[in-house]
């Protein structure tokens, strides 16, 4: 039995989404994955699908155990979003989601800088249209300045191949030292793509204004492309180290005095996403291991919890937290579940956040980074506040908004039900995952010390949260809690967390709003030069244009007599 | 038979466009161009064959052995040539009945197929010919017949920018003939291979330099380098659009052709580059076309008149590589020309044929177009896609050995120019596909139909050999590849 490269069926299945309807399209769509999965597993180790370009060789498939397992992860990730989004009949949002599922596997997959290229493309367009596929003013905002951050991204990849083929006369997608201008690039590309902070502001805006459905999609793909691609080629670059510490920490205050539930998970993802990138800047095989193992994790989790934001947003019209609560009574599964994913995500022992997160945290030790350590600590308890607790406490608890509304619909809690499973098996039978890792792993999760460092990191943070809201100091429309391992800055954090992001935002603001003016100035001068009236655009009367060919006839002849 | 083939080349469309103009009837003259067009790349590629085996054809006209008789000269490079003007004139043929029978009155139809045939001889006679005052009279018959086919446009204004067209173009011929006059004083011949022989043996002279600067600018004004292209976008725009695809594909293309022909053959790239200023000036002005051109494009309304203006910018890119002038650059520049006449032809065609179903090509006309003609705008999005440069088309591997040429020279700068440039033209390009896409119909459009398959057919003929070269470059790196080594070689 031969196999295919794995986008191809996604391609495949969304030029066959694109020309089918109703029961027909939701049927391949499901097939999809599931072709694909069995594809996967029949996939040789080794390069296959090569073919030659010009001077140079283009793999489209390289199959290692880091590309199978992000492989893997992309099939169940892309068979649980689907089944998600079975009941939405868009045909813009059903194909450009096939689309850029297949293209991120072609990423991943890809064994050359060109193919990566790409495929990188093709996953900055695809994703576009689930933002837009929002159909809202500011969704279509949202869209253009998402698409510019990403195509960006793209060109400055391809920039950096460029100038990588030249210097190395190879475009081997492989391990890299960060010397010179043509990895620096490639690196600043993929940091668009990873959410490095300052370049995360595309994710913040754009991944809230998506359609419930398309949430999951995003929350999935773009960004672990861009770990798996740090992975491959900058494993062991100490900047990262610093680079995801900054990413852990940052988001946190954000998230705290964010109203909108679906943008607390996209700060928070980029405080997950921090500690990939931590991993994989420490470079040891624990680390890596810890990375990528906890990408995949973070797919799942982070997946299912953007399924149950997505549910509630379907089901009530918002995920503001100030206009929900009290929903456990009518949506109890989704409630149960989104339990489950918040436990995940901040690493409770059983749930599959801790199995991952704590490798890290550990590498971070053992490789004399005590400040990393606790840096990450500090974001561990700052996970737990703002998804773990406020995620589902508003949602479905605190004050009662009084939406009645129906459970979700049964493709919604099958698909979450799933993720919620995978999440349980991974925490608490972790082998099968530690199987598929890169390095062999002799790692043990369950030891009373990890244990109990987590218990007590989660109690006396949840204790907090529990202090706070009992002596009522936060009113629950706007929370703003937040909880740190150190318990003296229990009280004086939120208030520091507040008055940084506030003022950090007012700067922001101003800077932003000089940035804007400037550009409008420097748009001005460009249309009128170049806009239909402008004298680049006019049609010339002959006699002007006879005058510049006679002008260009005498620069030459000036040129050549001097 | 074989050995007359050259000859045969550029006489029988020129018997051909006389034969149109004289059945007087639309269909005939339609039937007789496309027979014709059909057998040119027949030609072209048996002569290609000949070229490949046995190395340039050199064939005397009329039997008057060269120098005294015109000789026409086939090497790599013209070879090359006659293919980028055959094919796609071949291909565009079945697009031209119906959209000409809806653009043109029924009793000019007949005229404008024998236009059209001039046209195309003259086009093939200046990639042929070998000598140099023949190349001007070639110039000429393809101009004159390109000034007529633009003022057959249904806009008024198409009467304006083919006279504007006719001044500038006379202009540039003007100059053309002046320059071989002072070659010609100086050498005492008119044949380019003598022409170079004798170069070499005679100082840099000023009037050589005149001449060069003559040459330079008058063949400019022909393929429209920035800031000589003002005549273009309004031709382009308001000329009918069988016109303004074939014309946007070829006839700038041979222009081009000319400018190599002279600075590497015949002057030889020492006198051109190595002592003059030619390649800095050249350089500025393409760069300045890259973003000056496409900026302008963003801001159109009228799609055709956008294309024309990112045609400006595409020569931009050829002459990047011409002033680059190293083996890379040259290739690079040469598998453009090919590249950009398939692609720019592909979009032309497409937006012939949205013409042809809604009437005129302003952008609020291609509202919900995606929908109403799925095939012709998806053929206009990958055509697009080749534009910007997408990797997996033909666009991207022009402009990736342009921008390995820079980077041989070091001019980094130059890669960022170039990618740059490149976004702007996703903007112009992604204007269109929002308004086709995502904007509802107009109530006249809500009920137009897909684009018959005498347009279609050529369209994805084209949107084919656009993604085909893009992928399998073989044949046309191989061939620019060869034409650039024996230009570099020179003349001599």
């Amino acid at each position: 039995m031969t196999s295919i490269a794995p986008f191809l069926i996604f391609f495949l299945g969304a030029a066959l989404a694109l020309v089918t309807g109703g029961i027909l399209r939701s049927a391949i769509m499901l097939a999809v994955p599931l072709l694909g999965g069995l594809n996967l597993l029949l996939l040789a180790d080794g390069n296959a699908a090569q073919i030659h370009l010009f001077d140079y060789t283009l793999t489209l498939v390289r199959v290692d155990k880091l590309s199978f397992l992000f492989g893997i992860l992309f099939h169940l990730a892309a068979f649980l979003a689907i089944l998600f989004s079975l009941h939405v009949k868009d045909r813009m949002q059903n194909v450009s989601g096939l689309v850029y599922a297949g293209s991120a596997l072609g990423a991943v997959f890809a064994g050359d800088l060109l193919s990566l290229f790409v495929f990188w493309e093709i996953l900055a367009v695809s994703s576009a249209f689930l933002v837009l596929a929002a159909r809202s003013a500011t969704s279509y905002g949202a869209t253009m300045r998402y698409l510019l951050f990403q195509i960006l991204s793209g060109v400055v990849l391809l920039a950096g191949v460029l100038v990588y083929a030249h210097q190395t006369g190879s475009i081997a997608f492989g391990k890299m030292a960060l010397d010179g201008l043509g990895p620096w690039l490639i690196f600043l590309a993929i940091g668009i793509k990873c959410g490095f902070p300052l370049l995360h502001n595309w994710l913040t805006d754009a991944y809230p204004q998506s359609t419930p459905t398309g949430a999951v999609f995003l929350s999935a793909f773009t960004t672990k492309v861009a770990v798996y691609a740090l992975a491959r080629s900058f494993a062991g670059t100490e900047i990262l180290i610093y680079i995801g510490a900054a990413m852990t920490m940052f988001p946190i205050f954000f998230a705290v005095i964010e109203n909108d539930l679906r943008r607390v998970l996209s700060y928070s993802m980029i405080n997950q996403i921090g500690f990939m990138v931590c991993g994989i800047g420490l470079g040891s095989a624990l680390a890596v291991n810890g990375a990528v193992s906890h990408a995949f994790n973070d797919v799942i989790f982070k997946g299912l919890l953007f399924m149950s934001m997505g549910a509630v947003m379907l089901r009530t019209g918002t995920t503001k937290a100030s206009e929900l609560g009290g929903l456990y009574k009518s949506m109890p599964w989704t409630t149960g579940f989104c339990i489950v994913g918040a436990a995940s995500i901040s690493a409770f022992p059983l749930f599959s956040g801790f199995v991952s997160k704590s490798m890290v945290m550990v590498a971070a030790l053992e490789d004399g980074h005590p400040i990393i350590w606790l840096a990450l600590l500090f974001a561990s308890a700052g996970v737990l506040e703002h998804a773990g607790i406020k995620i589902p406490f508003f949602a479905f608890f605190a004050h009662d908004a009084g939406h009645r509304v129906p459970e979700a619909p049964k493709n919604m809690l099958i698909a979450m039900g799933i993720a919620a499973v995978v999440c349980i098996f991974n925490g608490t039978y972790p082998w099968v995952l530690y199987s598929l890792l890169p390095f062999p792993v002799d790692y043990a999760p369950y030891t009373s010390d990890h244990v109990l460092t987590q218990v007590q990191l989660l109690l006396f943070a949840s204790l907090g949260v529990a202090v706070l809201m009992q002596t009522r100091l936060y009113p629950p429309e706007v929370p703003g809690v937040n909880i740190d391992a150190e318990w003296s800055y229990r009280k004086a954090l939120p208030a520091v967390a507040r008055w940084v992001a506030r003022a950090s935002g007012r700067v922001r603001w101003a800077a932003l709003a000089r940035a804007e003016k400037g550009i409008e100035r420097f748009l001005g001068q460009i249309h009128k030069h170049h806009g239909p009236q402008g004298i680049l655009a006019r049609t010339w009367p002959t006699g002007s244009m006879a005058f510049w060919a006679t002008v260009l006839l005498a620069i030459y002849l000036v040129a050549y007599y001097v | 038979m074989t050995a007359h083939l050259p000859a045969i080349m550029v006489v029988l469309p020129l018997f051909a466009a006389l034969l149109a103009s004289l059945v007087r009837r639309g269909w005939a003259a339609w039937a007789i161009a496309f027979a014709v067009s059909l057998a040119m790349p027949v030609i072209a590629f048996t002569m290609l064959i000949q070229v490949l085996s046995s190395g340039p054809i050199s064939y005397a006209m009329g039997g008057w052995a060269p120098p005294i008789g015109i000789e026409y000269r086939i090497d790599m490079l013209s070879v090359f040539m006659l293919l980028l003007v055959s094919v796609p004139a071949a291909v565009m043929m079945p697009f031209a009945r119906l959209s000409v029978m809806s653009e043109i009155d029924d009793d000019k139809q007949a005229w404008f197929y024998s236009m059209y045939l001039l046209c195309l001889a003259g086009l093939l006679g200046i990639a042929s010919t070998g000598d140099a005052f023949n190349a001007f009279v070639f110039l000429e018959i393809s101009s004159l017949s390109s000034y007529a086919m633009i003022a057959m446009g249904r806009d008024r204004r198409a009467l304006l920018a083919a006279y504007q067209y006719l001044i500038m173009g006379t202009i540039g011929a003007t100059f053309y003939v002046i320059a071989v006059g002072l070659l010609y004083v100086q050498t005492g011949t008119l044949n380019m291979v003598d022409m170079a022989g004798r170069l070499g043996d005679i100082a840099a002279t000023r009037p050589l330099f005149a001449a060069i600067a003559f040459l330079t600018v008058g063949v400019s004004l022909k393929f429209a380098l920035f800031p000589l292209h003002v005549w273009l976008p309004n031709a382009y725009a308001y000329a009918p659009s069988f016109t303004t695809a074939f014309l946007a594909s070829t006839a700038t293309k041979t222009a081009v052709y000319l400018i190599l022909r002279y600075f590497y053959f015949v002057f030889g790239i020492g006198l051109v580059f190595q002592v003059q200023p030619i390649s800095d000036i050249l350089l500025i002005l393409s760069l300045a076309a890259m973003f000056a051109a496409s900026t302008v494009a963003v801001f159109q309304d009228n799609i055709k008149r956008m294309l024309a203006y990112s045609s400006v910018a595409q020569i931009g890119y050829i002459t990047l590589g011409i002033g680059i002038a190293s083996m890379t650059g040259l290739t690079g520049g040469i598998v453009h020309l090919f590249n950009h006449a398939l692609i720019k032809g592909a979009l032309f065609v497409a937006v012939g044929a949205i013409v042809y179903r809604t009437g005129n090509g302003r952008i609020e006309n291609f509202a919900g177009i995606g929908r109403r003609m799925p095939l012709t705008m998806a053929g206009f999005v990958a055509a697009g896609l080749a534009i910007i440069g997408v990797p997996g088309t033909a666009g991207f591997i022009s402009k990736w050995y342009l921008a390995l040429a820079a980077l041989e020279k070091g001019w980094w700068w130059v890669v960022l120019a170039l990618v740059a440039s490149s976004l702007i033209s996703v903007v112009y390009i992604g204007r269109v596909v929002e308004a086709a896409y995502f904007r509802e119909p107009t109530a006249e459009n809500a009920k137009v139909g897909e684009a018959p398959p005498s347009m279609l057919i050529p369209l994805w003929l084209l949107v084919a050999a656009t993604i085909y070269f893009g992928i399998d470059t073989s044949l046309t790196v191989d061939i620019a590849g060869r034409a650039a080594e024996a230009l570099l070689a020179g003349g001599r």
